[in-house]
């Protein structure tokens, strides 16, 4: 089912990061997993990351897409983080989704702050990949049309 | 022997077996053919069409499943069971800071509540201090942030530490939260011998599932073995360790898998306590289990069943235990947390009820239910309320509690318990020739194997090979019923700044010299293998915090940093 579509050059790689100390990384592998099965080149940090070490991580491996796993309930305050520092190095180029036990009501914020997608509790595999695909291409034609 | 049928009669029912699957069945599945080509429990174990005494025709009653009470305690631990007590009802509650939790657990009280349970935030979970930079943002979401033994005595204001039990799933820093509360239930007057309740403290499962492992597996394990030795001896009430299942399952694995590594856990933990020269009747007793009660009905109770045999067997023919309680399977049960949909809410207490009805026909010796609104955030009292008065109903309306184990002799169950025995016994080996659960856990093996049935399992929703109504079948685009399940609601960055203005004040008006005493006394314990409890029992009473005794133990155990594998 899941099976790749892309050849190698034009792989598009996205870390999987867990951002903040919950353990809860079902998701996170799942996600990571699922995402290299539809033919991305696929970066998961573990669990507990602080917002440098993923900024850190997205610059170095020069990701496409960063998506965040957080099942906490501390979403708005690590991402406000992960996001300032993004923009602080000037890394905001970068898109940002996130994914995990957040409430309905929490993805406007979450959206102001710059998430491009808030993935919520139940979402399809499929789409998850379509829209990280999506991102990740948008990110690669900005680039080659700055470049 | 006691088999249920002899020889001449399975002959019988075979051969009208064979006549009905030729000469009735067909003309059935030719009118309307069957919803699926193959049936399978949520665990991938194959269901047949009908289950049949042919199915288990070697049915040894007395040796499978003897007498409530009696081994190999597969009808329950009790001869009398629910008929005598019911099941505690014990919900995991916490958030905020010790007020806010103080405040839920005498609503739950008053409620019909009749065993408590503590949900600890995630700093308090990993043992790092409000103030800690990692604290940021995580001071009592998703539980209730207890630093030190003030939170703890403000937690219990008001409420009799003789009179009630609470559940702490705490693990890593378990002889803290241990210590600061027997510090609390002295300071209130209770006698050691009348303090009750459970450290989770299991470190295995910390590694497989729950992920908030602190310390590498050796040393994790020693500070685990620790507690349960000092409390064997000094807190005869107390249950040093539940040996969870429920974080395995819930992090994605099989019932067989879960069923298998805990027990695999607890094996290594018997092995441990009597490699320090206790004797197994002077522990075994006071070791009690934690599973999940996930949707499919008739596997989770099967799995109870199960286990229950399983572990008589291994205690009386293992560890050649002599006391009946030794042997005994006591366990917690928890609704599973995995099954609730953030879509359509409200279809959550429908689940939740189904899993506690399956937890109960298993035989639990204490129920959480988990409250729909719980895919959101932290329970709100409305939604607790209802989840609580779900085991209620079960409990004196819907006469499930009224005779002992009722499921025993379906051909079903039977069958299906077997098969879950058979298969976890598998595993069971296979761990074995592994060396032993810590041995296994540092090759990565059971956290690879649950990997792999989580991603499995989601391949299935993903196919719609296995359902989630509102997910994958009879799905809703409104979602207004989302956006209305009231919420609770509380103000965290407030919290979190109470949290750590106390704590400051404490450590700016303790003894100091007392503190850096009991502190270092600890270290020295723990680099001499001494048994650390006393020592951290001394220092939450000096208000050493959380954070400081768990530091202390860092410099001298390391810690633990997992490779990302998935």
């Amino acid at each position: 089912m899941l099976s790749p579509q892309y050849t190698k050059e034009k792989q598009y790689k996205v870390l999987v990061a867990k951002l903040g100390i919950d353990g809860h990384d079902r998701g996170a592998k799942v996600i990571a997993r699922a995402l290299r099965d539809f033919g991305f080149d696929v970066i998961y940090t573990g669990i507990r990351q602080t917002p440098e070490q993923i900024i850190s991580a997205a610059l170095q491996e020069d990701v496409d897409v960063i998506g965040i796993s957080i099942l906490s309930g501390s979403h708005i305050y690590h991402m406000k983080k992960l996001m300032e520092g993004l923009r602080s190095l000037g890394a905001d180029d970068i898109p940002v989704v996130i994914g995990g036990t957040i409430p309905i009501i929490d993805v406007e914020e979450l959206r102001r702050i710059g998430i491009r997608e808030v993935f919520l509790p139940g979402e399809s595999l499929r789409r998850i990949a379509d829209v990280v695909r999506e991102l990740a291409k948008e990110k690669r034609e900005k680039e080659s049309y700055r470049g | 022997m006691t088999y249920l049928y002899d020889k001449r009669s399975i002959n019988e029912i075979k051969d009208s077996l064979e006549r009905w699957e030729k000469e009735v069945l067909p003309v059935w599945l030719d009118r309307v053919p069957e919803r699926s080509e193959g049936f399978t429990t949520l665990s991938d174990i194959p269901v047949k069409r009908l289950y049949t005494p042919y199915d288990i025709q070697d049915f040894d009653y007395n040796k499978k499943l003897g007498f409530p009470g009696t081994h190999p305690y597969t009808r329950g631990i009790h001869a009398t069971m629910y008929r005598a007590r019911l099941w505690t009802m014990r919900m995991f509650s916490g958030f905020g800071g010790p007020e806010e939790t103080n405040k839920r657990l005498k609503f739950l009280i008053e409620h019909g509540e009749t065993g408590l349970s503590l949900a600890f935030d995630y700093p308090t979970l990993l043992g790092i201090d409000p103030d800690d930079s990692m604290a940021q943002g995580e001071v009592g979401i998703v539980g209730v942030s207890v630093p030190t033994i003030e939170d703890m005595k403000i937690m219990f204001s008001g409420i009799n530490m003789g009179e009630v039990t609470t559940n702490m799933t705490i693990n890593p820093p378990a002889p803290v939260l241990l210590s600061f509360y027997v510090g609390t239930a002295e300071e209130q007057g209770v006698d050691y011998s009348r303090i009750g309740g459970t450290t989770q403290n299991d470190p295995l499962k910390e590694f497989i599932a729950q992920k908030s492992y602190v310390f590498p597996p050796e040393p994790a394990v020693r500070v685990g073995m620790d507690l349960i030795e000092w409390s064997v001896k000094n807190l005869p009430k107390w249950n040093p360790i539940s040996i969870s299942g429920y974080h395995i399952r819930e992090a994605g694995s099989t019932a067989v898998q879960e069923l298998a590594f805990t027990i695999a856990d607890g094996i290594e933990y018997v092995r441990q306590l009597i490699s320090r020269g206790l004797d197994v009747d002077d522990f075994a007793s006071r070791l009690s289990f934690f599973w999940d009660s996930h949707i499919n009905f008739f596997e989770e109770i099967a799995k109870f069943r199960a286990a229950r045999r399983m572990w008589a067997t291994i205690m009386k023919e293992w560890f050649n235990a002599k006391k009946s309680r030794s042997m005994w399977m006591r366990f917690h049960t928890q609704t599973a947390g995995v099954s609730l949909t953030a879509q359509q809410p409200w279809n959550n207490i429908i689940r939740t009820a189904i899993e506690a009805m399956a937890a109960v026909l298993g035989g639990t010796q204490s129920l959480h239910t988990n409250s729909f609104d719980e895919p959101f955030r932290v329970p709100s009292e409305f939604a607790a309320k209802i989840a609580l008065r779900t085991q209620q109903i079960i409990a004196y309306e819907s006469g499930i509690a009224d005779t002992i184990d009722p499921l025993a002799g379906s051909y079903y169950v039977e069958w299906l318990t077997d098969e879950i025995e058979n298969r976890a016994w598998d595993y069971i080996d296979r761990i074995e020739r592994l060396g032993g659960m810590l041995e296994a856990v540092k090759k990565g093996y059971p956290q690879r194997e649950v990997t792999e049935a989580s991603y499995t399992y989601q391949r299935y929703v993903e196919e719609k090979k296995k359902y989630i109504v509102g997910v994958n079948i009879f799905e809703d685009r409104e979602i207004d019923e989302i956006r209305n399940v009231p919420l609770l609601e509380y103000n965290q960055e407030e919290i979190e700044r109470r949290q750590k203005e106390r704590i400051s004040k404490i450590r700016a008006s303790r003894n100091l010299e007392r503190w850096e005493r009991s502190l270092s006394e600890l270290r020295k314990a723990a680099e001499k293998d001494i048994n650390i409890m006393p020592y951290i029992l001394e220092a939450a009473k000096a208000r050493a915090t959380l954070g400081e005794i768990m530091n202390t133990l860092k410099e001298v155990f390391g810690t633990y940093v997992e490779p990302p594998i998935y």
